[in-house]
């Protein structure tokens, strides 16, 4: 009888956890290398770029992606921010008794598909089953491996007073879409989340403008405003950010209105931030612009020699400091 | 604690209406503004309607801004 | 609505700021009484725009700073009793009762959420009508307690016996009043304009008799420095009176069907606001029509009198006498990670306001 939720004895190391990985798993995501061992191997040159994340989004589905999805990408992302192309992803998933299979299955659908389009392979994975209620239906623990092409040197600091700000596309989709279907605050938007894999986009942007780009990050959970705050504080400098310039969906900043949120806090995806020499701006800027990852790329802000902080300049053309966020960003009424 | 914005209204549907701006929807209630109709814009705070947007008030003071905008001197506001 | 996006029009804004400066007016101090307002002064910049001489404070219009910690207690103990789910605006969470927050209380199996709407709280006692009960805290002014007043007549219609509110609503005018039997020195109101859609600019005629001209203000930029516009232009010209630049909104006996509403829902009653202490008739608690859905009477939880931090002057940031960066413990000890007094926990406080936003010079 094929089970169609997830029971403890799936967890039981024996004849139907290797069931339910065959089914499961092995049929979307290929055998492992060497098939069947604990251990992938592969063969790596030059230097190596190392990542490791856990994904608990709630909800698990949430328009334009799901938690297996966001598990490849965000993996990908990371090592994409070293500069490296990314070689090999492990997966780790941690599953809460009764979770229906088919559940399980539609997020391993959308992890093979973000491996393949990411060129990357998801190459090991272990897989543990807890008690209904002691995990909120599935967790999934990731490392990754990239290689990081030689001349290419990206760091968080990196960043030198002079350089441009940039950003890959409109921010705060992915924070927006997943809160659209939070319980008590369910709204429609046609908001999606951006999460998407950005190794190729940043390895063209590399190849496109050699030894210019100094910093990329992309700015999850905290928003731009809290990666900038990090790149400030890690490059020792300071960052000024032009508010009228990030680029935001008109849904996202009614959203946030409605709710009293603001975009700079809230979690992207699928965007990066790069800040590059000055000179190559238009280039880097351009050749962002010509991949269909980030067509809508724009110039934010600059760097300048400072302390470790972040300034913006309003939409008035005032300036206030823009702090990394204390606390979660929740809905307001005031 | 005065966090609303304006949102137009696309349904109504006994006390609840669904209210639209750029794109994002919502059903809030809307017992509160007599005569609510498709078309409105309502002031939407903590998933209600408090005040209807009066569409000539609302031009009055588009008016003033933009001759504002253009240098001439301002008109006087209301009591 | 798109077109009122010219209210943020930069230009629009050097005009309004150019145009204060122009003006004669004496040196003023103005005072907001929303939370609304100190954020979005702060956010866009506003005081930069404004001539010297004219000082803009903050006053008892942040809901979560003048919420008594009796209150937040209570509530919080409500969230200990078993079965109970505890629903709240989002901008209560952090807030430190006597010893904890409501996060703090989820951190430990109390089961709270954050609601967008009081509708939300009904929709969650009726999804399990016999499962548990869900408690909605009842914070804010004239603005939200219209929501809460249609949250309770649903949850009546619905028959539902699960759903109650912790009512701490406060009103707005009878604390500018308040405030005027007081040392402080305030020339002008800025008036709130969502409060006012509900109660009506008229309801400040008698800060107006008292001396202190009124203007209600919406929230764009352009709208508030308009008000500034026109109270120093009352101030300059010798008149008392109440205006509006939000008649788009506020009408001048406000919303009629929300006032019965909470008239019939509510009773005004003497309330204590944390920072200024008593106030009479300065709050609301449930009518006897609808006293069956009051938390503290259902549940009749008893905490002990709470006590202020030692050192915190939020009562005094509140009241407008002094500023945030007066007060010793601003962004020493009190920053919005570690914050010790209400003022610097809400986002909407104007300790926390001033230091979020502070301008480039400072920090």
């Amino acid at each position: 009888m094929t089970e169609d939720r997830v029971l403890l004895s799936h967890g039981d190391g024996g004849q139907m956890m290797a069931d339910l990985i065959a089914r499961v798993f092995v049929s979307r995501l290929g055998t492992g290398s060497p098939p069947g061992d604990d251990a992938a191997r592969f063969a790596g040159a030059g230097r190596l770029a190392f990542t490791t994340d856990a994904f608990v989004v709630d909800p698990i589905f949430f328009p334009g992606g799901d938690i297996g999805k966001l598990a490849i990408c965000g993996t990908v992302n990371d090592l994409a921010t070293a500069g490296a192309r990314p070689i090999a992803i492990s997966a780790s998933f941690i599953l809460e008794e009764g979770l229906p299979v088919s559940d399980l299955e539609r997020i391993a659908d959308s992890m093979a598909e973000a491996a393949g389009d990411a060129r990357v392979q998801v190459v090991t994975g272990d897989t543990k089953v807890v008690p209904r209620g002691r995990a909120d239906r599935v967790y999934i623990t990731t490392a990754g491996v990239g290689e990081v092409p030689p001349g290419v040197s990206v760091s968080g600091a990196g960043a030198r007073p002079g350089d441009v700000v940039l950003v890959s596309g409109p921010v705060g989709d992915h924070g927006l879409s997943v809160l659209s279907r939070r319980e008590g605050l369910e709204f429609e938007s046609g908001i999606e989340s951006d999460c998407a894999p950005l190794g190729g986009m940043v390895q063209a942007l590399l190849a496109a403008v050699p030894g210019a780009v100094h910093v990329l990050r992309d700015p999850t959970r905290g928003g731009v405003a809290g990666a900038l705050n990090e790149i400030a504080r890690q490059s020792g400098v300071e960052i000024e950010i032009v508010e009228s310039a990030v680029p935001v969906r008109p849904a996202v900043a009614a959203a946030c209105e409605m709710l009293g949120l603001d975009p700079l806090y809230a979690a992207n995806e699928g965007k990066m931030l790069v800040i590059a020499a000055a000179e190559q701006a238009e280039c880097a800027l351009s050749a962002l612009r010509a991949h269909p990852r980030a067509a809508e790329a724009a110039l934010i802000g600059r760097v300048a020699a400072g302390r470790g902080r972040v300034l913006l300049e309003t939409a008035l053309g005032t300036h206030r400091i823009l702090d990394r966020h204390v606390g979660e960003q929740m809905p307001r009424i005031c | 604690m005065c966090l609303a914005i304006p949102m137009r209204v696309v349904s109504v549907s006994g006390p609840v209406a669904q209210v639209e701006e750029d794109g994002v929807r919502r059903d809030i209630r809307a017992d509160l503004i007599d005569g609510v109709a498709v078309g409105d814009y309502v002031i939407v705070h903590a998933g209600i309607a408090i005040e209807r947007l009066d569409p000539e008030e609302a031009e009055e003071t588009r008016r003033l801004f933009a001759e504002m905008l253009r240098g001439s001197p301002e008109g006087t506001a209301r009591p | 609505m798109e077109a009122l996006r010219e209210l943020r029009d930069p230009e629009l804004v050097r005009r309004l700021a150019a145009a204060l400066r122009t003006m004669k007016a004496p040196s003023a101090t103005l005072m907001e009484v929303c939370g609304t307002h100190t954020v979005a002064i702060a956010r866009y910049g506003l005081r930069e725009a404004l001539p010297a001489g004219v000082r803009l404070i903050s006053g008892p219009g942040c809901p979560v700073c003048v919420t008594p910690q009796e209150d937040i207690d209570r509530f919080l103990a409500l969230g200990d009793l078993h079965g109970v789910t505890l629903t709240t605006f989002g901008d209560m969470v952090r807030v430190p009762g006597s010893t904890r927050t409501m996060e703090r209380a989820r951190a430990e199996g109390a089961d709270v959420r954050v609601v967008y709407s009081p509708m939300d709280a009904v929709a969650a006692a009726g999804r399990a009508p016999d499962d548990g009960e869900v408690v909605f805290f009842g914070i804010g002014f004239e603005t939200t307690a219209p929501a809460v007043a249609l949250a309770i007549l649903e949850a009546r219609r619905l028959g539902l016996r699960n759903f109650s509110v912790l009512c701490a609503h406060k009103l707005i005018p009878p604390a500018m009043l308040a405030l005027l039997d007081s040392e402080l020195r305030v020339d002008g109101f800025i008036c709130p304009g969502h409060v006012s859609a509900i109660i009506g600019s008229e309801a400040y005629r008698p800060v107006a008799q008292r001396g202190r001209p009124c203007v209600v203000s919406g929230f764009e930029p352009a709208d508030i420095l308009r008000a500034v516009q026109l109270l120093l232009r009352q101030l300059a010209e010798g008149r008392c009176e109440v205006e509006s630049e939000y008649a788009r909104a506020v009408r001048p006996r406000g919303n009629p069907r929300a006032q019965e509403l909470l008239a019939r829902v509510f009773t005004v009653t003497d309330t204590r606001w944390r920072g200024l202490g008593e106030i009479p008739q300065s709050g609301l608690r449930l009518s006897d029509e609808f006293v069956e859905f009051d938390a503290t009477r259902r549940f009749g939880v008893d905490v002990p009198p709470a006590k202020e931090p030692a050192g915190c002057r939020c009562g005094d940031v509140l009241r407008g006498l002094i500023d945030p960066l007066e007060c010793p413990l601003f962004a020493g000890p009190c920053t919005p990670s570690a914050p010790v007094g209400a003022c610097m926990v809400s986002s909407e406080g104007a300790c926390q306001a001033h230091y979020r936003y502070r301008a480039r010079g400072a920090g």
